[in-house]
């Protein structure tokens, strides 16, 4: 078995339980990389320098008295849909561009207690809504594979952060594919979990039936040694699961050996591109190659699963995004003389075009007259689609395929095409319909692009996707591979790049134990 | 001329009496500066969550029991949205389909008319919005947000009523209804218990319902019965001379005594209700309801029932009795300590009790504005000078005083009336000596009454009274006199000389 990288949480953490280095040196050293790099990506909305010092050294005492967590030390970044009390929580909007959050969101305060040293706010679209991160007000992330390119959203800065090394896990949330889509895009781990697992108090409500926290990382072990941490039963969400947390980590290294996959036969044909659908193929014969059995399964309603997705979560997000109407906190729009007047231009405003769409859209679904044709009949429709679900797990562990039907698309690209945008949910939307759990794991690449294998769990069974992905990773590194851009000037080329393989041809991935010091890039934003 | 049937419907908010609010922990209750009892949850900041006080299900089961209604095993809290500056998330968390309780019945008793069963459509649970302040913020408006998220039971009538003065009783015996539970306060001032009225007119013998008008947020019983007389015959007239009536929201001014359509929110009248995504179902076991079940108190038409049976008291007694639930404690307890259960004599005691808890102990409490739970007089006092009026110790009158020395001192009756020498004179000698005093005092009337004018007795009994310093048992002194007179009658006194 292979050591893990040093940036990763597993290596931050060994390093840290060692005494290599502090926790201190550990934030400075990511700092410095988001000072030295993130103009490139935009990945941060704000950096929380001085709190991260803090943090730290308070995680170096812990150390030293020997109260110290696995985590302690080890940072994170927040995606700024997470309320951070004292620190501004925007949700990428204009309406709560100024917005200092009261207090913290369960998830934040519950990385806080394990020691984890927060290094700021991740950028992403505006309250969730994109499959880009094109729609923040605070501008395009650019992902670090390709600066030309989408990081994929709306976790799209929590994707580029870790991706470009800014930060060795970042919270993220999935509505329809938010978190495992940018995974996808970036060459990341990313683990939406059940619907309930993850408290939602704290977390700007999107849409709350679908609203999942979850994470982004490079590997399945730094995902289950976080997630270890944040999830549970959380009195304050109403709909959080009053479940058992499974010991993620303690499963990783469970064999796999006659692992049922099943296939949705849809996922692999003509609407996929060809680089996605090999990639994936391969990768599945990977996890047969360790003993796990294939089989195709039906899905019989996946096909309606965007028009249902969007149908409903706008409808939600039409009432949860109501409350944004100037008169308590966010922006205000100036020299307004009624309140009609203050709603009408605050909101105009406040929200940017994707937003504004959306509540439109779900306005209009809920209203008299409309409600049985279209909310009413998604939710039979949802209803269906779950039973798809239940159907198939009972024949087969997980389900596999790719995460996106393409690999990052160009920014710009896709702005003024809403439907096409909402196609790149197209096979992630079904687990949020259902309130299933899915991990998206790096598995190979098209052309020079990361490619995303989706795997889908039953309610419930994060320990599983993880320990499927884990020993998939231990077999492969692609979630080694680094992107180039991300990579210090002049510094040792240290993940292998997109033309590589399954493990077996060399040395890859794993970096050496001594970080050189980050060289700021010569190359700048687009 | 056309006879015109009114059809009234009623929709009661009652706030519950829990300790906080309905999601959030922050506590409820009026009457603290503004914004100090409201928590995130309630200011809708980005990311809270509601979670539901269970305290809140359980009243409104307590209610939904009360009332013979079906409790829902499975209900839905849904949104309501609209857009005002006192509702902090832009919707109000309420019920729509699947109430906690369905269907059920009040009784009432209009003056004059006969006991009517009223079905109510359902009751649910929904939190307030916060209030409006228009006054002292200039051109401005302030917001307070300490009602926001108080808990509510909106209590809605079938359309079923069909008089002012009905609606009045029906709203009076919700009242009733929700103290004697302990759900709601019922300060109607302080808006814990308010009142809508959906009014409408048809001709008499029509089955269909005309357009209506809501009456809102009407805060006394009083103005409740004004408004809607008002309201029908405003409708009436306006039929009568051509006109239409409007599907509209109304406001009542009791000053002009009037009622003038309302122009806000209520326009729009498209409130996108769908299911509240962030709150699960309310599953509502049978355990619990069987819990709830078994801790009812009587309710107040059993009780009245019983309180005439058991004391035999009259109907309008025994209904003033429960008009609350501590009045009915407060007189049982006062007619035990009045005298022990099942003689003639005690049903004389009972039904003296509930004269005087209905009388003199209500007009004291009334003018000092006291509830009965403040009264200076405690029950087992009031029933102790009951028992000294029933075993003659002490007259109606005399007892009157006795009860106001009692309310000043809080002292016991008999300790007051040995004090003051109150004891009334029942001593057959002492009240014959007074009697022979006094006829002999009064020759002249005496034969007047011999001659056959009756009603001098009167004046007899005055005389003795009066020479009694008041003490003197007045139907003691009233049959003393009769005898000595007609003792007089048949042999006059010594000395005098036919």
């Amino acid at each position: 078995m292979t050591a893990p990288a040093p940036d990763s949480v597993a290596g931050i953490a060994a390093g840290l339980a060692r005494g290599d280095f502090s926790a201190e040196e550990v934030a400075r050293r990511f700092l410095a990389r988001i000072e030295a790099l993130d103009s490139r990506f935009n990945s941060y909305i704000t950096v929380t320098a001085e709190r991260a010092i803090e943090e730290a050294r308070r995680a170096d005492d812990a150390r030293r008295r020997g109260s110290a967590g696995f985590l302690a030390g080890v940072p994170v970044a927040h995606k700024d849909l997470f309320c951070t009390r004292g620190v501004r929580t925007t949700c990428g909007s204009r309406m709560l561009a100024n917005h200092v959050a009261a207090y913290d969101a369960t998830v934040v305060e519950l990385l806080r207690r394990s020691g984890m040293v927060t290094l700021g706010k991740t950028n992403l679209d505006e309250f969730a809504m994109g499959s880009s991160t094109e729609s923040s007000h605070f501008g395009p992330v650019c992902n670090p594979w390709d600066p030309e390119r989408v990081a994929g959203g709306s976790s799209g800065g929590s994707a580029a952060a870790v991706a470009a090394g800014l930060a060795p896990v970042a919270t993220a949330t999935d509505t329809g594919g938010s978190i495992r889509q940018p995974a996808a895009l970036c060459g990341l781990t990313g683990l939406k979990p059940t619907y309930g697992r993850v408290s939602r108090h704290g977390l700007v409500a999107f849409a709350s039936s679908f609203d999942q926290g979850g994470l982004l990382a490079r590997s399945a072990e730094d995902v289950a040694l976080v997630l270890g941490e944040m999830a549970g039963f959380d009195e304050r969400d109403s709909t959080s699961l009053d479940a058992p947390v499974d010991d993620y980590r303690a499963r990783l290294e469970a064999p796999i050996a006659g692992l049922r996959i099943g296939l949705v036969e849809e996922q692999f044909e003509d609407g996929v591109e060809a680089g996605v659908r090999e990639a994936v193929g391969a990768a599945v014969r990977v996890l047969e190659g360790l003993g796990a059995t294939v089989r195709p399964i039906r899905l019989e309603y996946a096909d309606v699963g965007i028009p249902t997705y969007y149908m409903l979560a706008p409808a939600e997000c039409s009432s949860n995004l109501s409350r944004f109407d100037g008169v308590r906190y966010g922006f205000r729009a100036p020299g307004v003389s009624s309140v009609e007047e203050l709603y009408v231009e605050s909101r105009t405003q406040g929200f940017g075009v994707e937003v504004k769409r959306r509540i439109l859209a779900g306005t209009y679904a809920l209203s008299k007259g409309y409600y049985d044709a279209y909310y009413g009949k998604a939710q039979r429709l949802r209803r269906l689609i779950a039973d798809d679900y239940r159907r198939a797990f009972e024949e087969v562990d997980v389900i596999a395929g790719p995460t996106t039907p393409t690999p990052a698309f160009r920014l710009g690209d896709r702005l003024d095409d809403p439907i096409a945008m909402y196609l790149a949910d197209v096979f992630t939307v079904g687990v949020n319909l259902a309130g299933l759990c899915a991990v998206s794991v790096p598995a190979g690449f098209a052309g020079s692009l990361p490619v995303g294998l989706q795997l889908t769990g039953n309610h419930l069974e994060e320990a599983r996707l993880l320990n499927v992905a884990h020993r998939f990773q231990q077999a492969t590194d692609w979630h080694l591979a680094r992107p180039p851009l991300a990579e210090p000037a002049g510094g040792t080329p240290a993940g292998r790049t997109q033309d590589g393989g399954t493990r077996g041809g060399g040395t890859q991935g794993a970096a050496g134990a001594s970080e050189p010091g980050p060289t700021p890039a010569a190359r700048g934003r687009r | 001329m056309n006879a015109w049937q009114p059809v009234i419907g009623l929709e009661v908010h009652a706030r519950l009496l829990t300790r906080s609010k309905l999601f959030s922990g922050a506590p409820a209750g009026y009457g603290a500066a503004p914004n100090t009892r409201a928590c995130a949850i309630d200011l809708g900041f980005p990311g809270v969550l509601p979670v539901l006080n269970r305290e809140a299900v359980r009243m409104a089961v307590r209610f939904g029991l009360a009332v013979g209604a079906r409790i829902a095993p499975r209900c839905i809290f849904a949104r309501k949205n609209y857009f005002y500056p006192d509702l902090p998330k832009g919707y109000q968390i309420s019920q729509y389909e699947d109430p906690i309780t369905a269907g059920g019945s009040i009784t009432i008793e209009p003056a004059g008319g006969p006991r009517r069963d009223i079905g109510l459509v359902r009751a649910h649970l929904e939190e307030d919005a916060g209030r409006s302040v228009h006054e002292g913020f200039g051109r401005g408006t302030g917001i307070d947000l300490n009602r926001a998220g108080t808990p509510l039971l909106e209590i809605v009538t079938e359309p079923a009523i069909h008089g002012a003065a009905e609606a009045a009783a029906c709203m009076r015996k919700i009242h009733t209804l929700v103290r004697w539970l302990g759900i709601c306060d019922g300060n109607m001032q302080e808006g814990s218990f308010r009142c809508d009225a959906n009014v409408s007119v048809r001709p008499a013998g029509s089955q269909t319902l005309g357009p209506r008008s809501e009456i809102k947020n009407v805060n006394s019983f009083r103005f409740v019965e004004r408004a809607i007389g008002y309201e029908i015959e405003r409708q009436i007239d306006l039929i009568e001379s051509g006109g239409e009536v409007v599907q509209e929201t109304r406001l009542y001014d009791p000053d002009r005594h009037e009622t003038r359509p309302m122009r806000d929110k209520e326009d729009a009248d498209d409130y996108r209700y769908f299911p509240d995504p962030d709150l699960l179902p309310v599953a509502v076991g049978e355990a619990f309801v069987a819990e709830v079940r078994d801790g009812l108190p009587e309710l107040p038409d059993a009780r009245r029932d019983r309180l005439a049976g058991q004391y035999g008291l009259g109907a309008a007694d025994a209904a003033q009795l429960v008009s609350y639930r501590e009045v009915a404690d407060y007189f049982e307890a006062a007619a035990e300590a009045a005298g022990s259960a099942g003689s003639e004599d005690a049903a004389d005691a009972a039904r003296l009790t509930a004269n005087w808890v209905n009388g003199e102990l209500a007009g004291a409490l009334n003018r000092e504005g006291l509830r009965i739970d403040e009264a200076r007089v405690t029950a087992g006092q009031l029933g102790r000078l009951v028992r000294r009026i029933a075993d003659g110790t002490v007259s109606g009158r005399m007892a009157k005083a006795v009860f106001d020395a009692m309310w000043g001192s809080g002292e016991e009756p008999d300790a007051i009336i040995e004090a003051r020498g109150l004891r009334q004179v029942t001593d057959a000698g002492e009240i014959e000596g007074l009697v022979d005093a006094v006829l002999d005092a009064h020759p002249a009337q005496v034969d007047q009454y011999l001659g056959g004018a009756e009603k001098v007795l009167g004046f007899f009994v005055g005389q003795v009274m009066k020479r009694s310093g008041g003490k003197a048992d007045p139907r003691q002194a009233n049959r003393t006199l009769r005898e000595r007179l007609a003792r007089r009658r048949d042999e006059p006194p010594a000395g005098q000389t036919p």
